[in-house]
């Protein structure tokens, strides 16, 4: 096993007809699948060189799957590029990638020729619809090796340029082997993909699909907005495996889904990206007392998820990080590099990863793979590398892992990982703007834009719409006269919090007053 | 109706709610977006929007909602 193609035609020999993706609109049997990707292999191949991108620009659906897949053949990698995001995030991103190749469909045609990717630009109409040449196609396979780049998937980067995490066939090869077994995922298997194709939750759902012959249906990010469309879709399509971002698994539960429907065929629920809170967790488990529940841990950089935790019902307050998948090291270190262990619980370190779990390193960046991916400081004899999360967690009396909160400025927001530097910077560069900072209030999820300068806030957010996804603006902002700093000239966060708070409290005991003036008023009716 | 404009406004501070009907056709409201007024709404008007209630045209504009509030105020 050294490619994941070995997966696809390992489902496609078994069970041809089988469905192995659907949207709303359309549904591939696995022959289908592997047709169009050998199709657009064949494609792809007379325009890349082995081992380059291929950027696939469309929304979420099985033609974007089955491009993914054809780059694969072609011996490349793929990135999925959400043609949602804005014009200047996207050209960053194709700044990092240069493409061979764009692959889009008839409705972001024009899109995407715009974006100017400085390579050809093909239809995946068109490119399905070609003759697949074996000859080709083998003499590229032949050519692979598991240590190729498989996708490229862009995180926010704190000086505003986002980073392309490249991770190799191996590693998502290790990593479903695991993670199929681990949780029972198997044939009959319905995985509902709520996560976007340029997060590596998606890889879950459509590697753990094409290793098992399940089927993904692919939810459109729409569905969240509306409970009675999510879940009688979810019903309707009898989906029986949840990978969703906490935040998504939360929507439901706020909008009350299951008490409109419960899809009564889901067996699995598996959750990460944030904490999931407790309230939320109870919900879903009322619901469904039989399923399995977990709680995955990790960064896109060590390729899905490196700790997991059964949910057993008898934890107490937070639900741990739980401890490794086989075949991964995962370990703290504290500041000075030395090993936190079990032997010393609640002592906070950096959760550092080892294993062929780690991703290549950031495309076409050397400097920040160097800084996150560094030598093994406990192993001075041979080249170890381990990635460094910035993450820090303790070890509880049970001998888990617990997450700990950040060593740096990188949150997570309603699913996503967002490095508060990189708002700060996209801030700093509108008129009107002298300094910036970005807190994250967890407790109300409000993502606060501090900053001095003549800008008003509307125009402001007006304009940071056209340069950072929709996620990322801030919810919230505070306008001062200075930025508060503390004695050794660092800005001071908790006092900008505290003044946010502030002007919060006022307005809201303004608010009430006006209430009781308007209910004194109406007195006696 | 104030208040509700007040609580969009907050949410979204660059969206003219007064004459805006699009919020969800244009996806100016996503669904964080959606979570956030639900919560406000529920705890200033001091009722429960069920889940039939959350459908794009109750959320297309201010009106729209306001309707909503009404009519699940006098259940």
């Amino acid at each position: 096993m050294t490619n994941v193609l070995d997966y696809l035609y390992a489902s496609t020999a078994r069970l041809p007809d089988k469905a192995a993706l659907a949207d709303p609109d359309t549904c591939l049997t696995y022959r289908q699948l592997t047709d169009y990707a050998r199709a657009a292999g064949t494609v792809l191949a007379g325009h890349c060189s082995p081992r380059q991108p291929v950027a696939v620009f469309m929304e979420k659906c099985c033609a974007a799957v089955a491009t993914f897949y054809g780059a694969v053949h072609a011996g490349c990698f793929y990135t999925f590029l959400d043609p949602s995001l804005p014009a200047a995030r996207l050209s960053h991103v194709l700044q990092v990638l240069q493409p061979a190749a764009l692959v889009t469909d008839a409705k972001h045609l024009a899109g995407a020729q715009a974006l100017n990717a400085g390579c050809p630009v093909l239809l995946a109409e068109e490119v399905f619809a070609a003759a697949a040449d074996e000859t080709v196609l083998a003499a590229r396979r032949a050519a692979a090796c598991d240590t190729d780049p498989l996708y490229c998937n862009f995180t926010s980067g704190s000086t505003g340029v986002p980073k392309g995490v490249a991770v190799c066939h191996r590693s998502v090869i290790d990593f479903i082997e695991q993670f199929v077994p681990v949780f029972g995922l198997e044939e009959n298997d319905v995985f509902a993909n709520q996560a976007p194709l340029d997060f590596d939750v998606s890889v879950k759902d459509l590697y753990s699909a094409l290793k098992t012959g399940a089927r993904v249906e692919l939810l459109p990010r729409s569905y969240f907005s509306f409970p009675t469309k999510l879940m009688d879709h979810l019903a309707a399509r009898q989906v029986t495996v949840l990978v969703w971002a906490v935040s998504a698994l939360c929507i439901v539960s706020t909008m009350k889904g299951l008490e409109y429907n419960r899809p009564e065929h889901i067996r699995r629920v598996l959750f990460s990206g944030e904490i999931m809170p407790c309230k939320h967790l109870a919900y879903w488990r009322g619901f469904y007392p039989d399923a399995l529940f977990v709680n995955l841990y990790g960064p896109t950089e060590i390729t899905c998820n490196c700790t997991y935790h059964v949910v057993t019902g008898a934890e107490e307050g937070t639900l741990p990080m739980g401890h490794a998948f086989a075949n991964e090291r995962v370990f703290l270190l504290d500041g000075d590099d030395h090993e936190v262990t079990a032997a010393t619980p609640d002592v906070p370190g950096e959760v550092c990863v080892a294993g062929t779990a780690l991703a290549l390193g950031y495309y076409n960046d050397p400097e920040r793979t160097a800084a996150a991916f560094t030598q093994n400081p406990l192993n001075l004899l041979w080249p170890e590398r381990i990635y460094r999360t910035g993450d820090l967690a303790r070890y509880g009396k049970d001998g888990l892992l617990y997450f700990a909160g950040r060593k740096d400025f990188q949150i997570k927001h309603m699913g996503h990982r967002i490095e508060l530097g990189e708002i700060e910077a996209a801030a700093a560069a509108q008129p009107g703007v002298e300094r910036t900072c970005c807190i994250y209030l967890h407790e109300s999820q409000t993502l606060l834009l501090v900053y001095s300068g003549s800008a008003e806030k509307r125009p402001l957010l007006t304009a940071l719409r056209g340069v950072l996804p929709q996620f990322m603006l801030p919810t919230a902002f505070l306008k001062l006269e200075q930025l508060p700093v503390t004695k050794n000239g660092k800005l001071d966060r908790a006092a900008m919090t505290a003044a946010y708070e502030a002007a919060k409290e006022a307005e809201k005991a303004e608010k009430a007053a006006r209430r009781a003036a308007k209910a004194a008023a109406n007195g006696g009716n | 109706m104030d208040e509700l404009l007040q609580i969009l406004r907050e949410i979204k501070p660059d969206v003219d709610f007064e004459s805006c009907t699009t919020l969800i056709d244009d996806a100016i409201f996503d669904s964080f977006d959606i979570i956030s007024t639900i919560n406000e709404l529920n705890d200033a008007f001091d009722i429960e929007i069920p889940a039939t209630e959350i459908i794009p045209q109750n959320f297309n504009s201010a009106a729209a909602l306001w309707a909503m509030v009404e009519r699940l105020q006098e259940d």
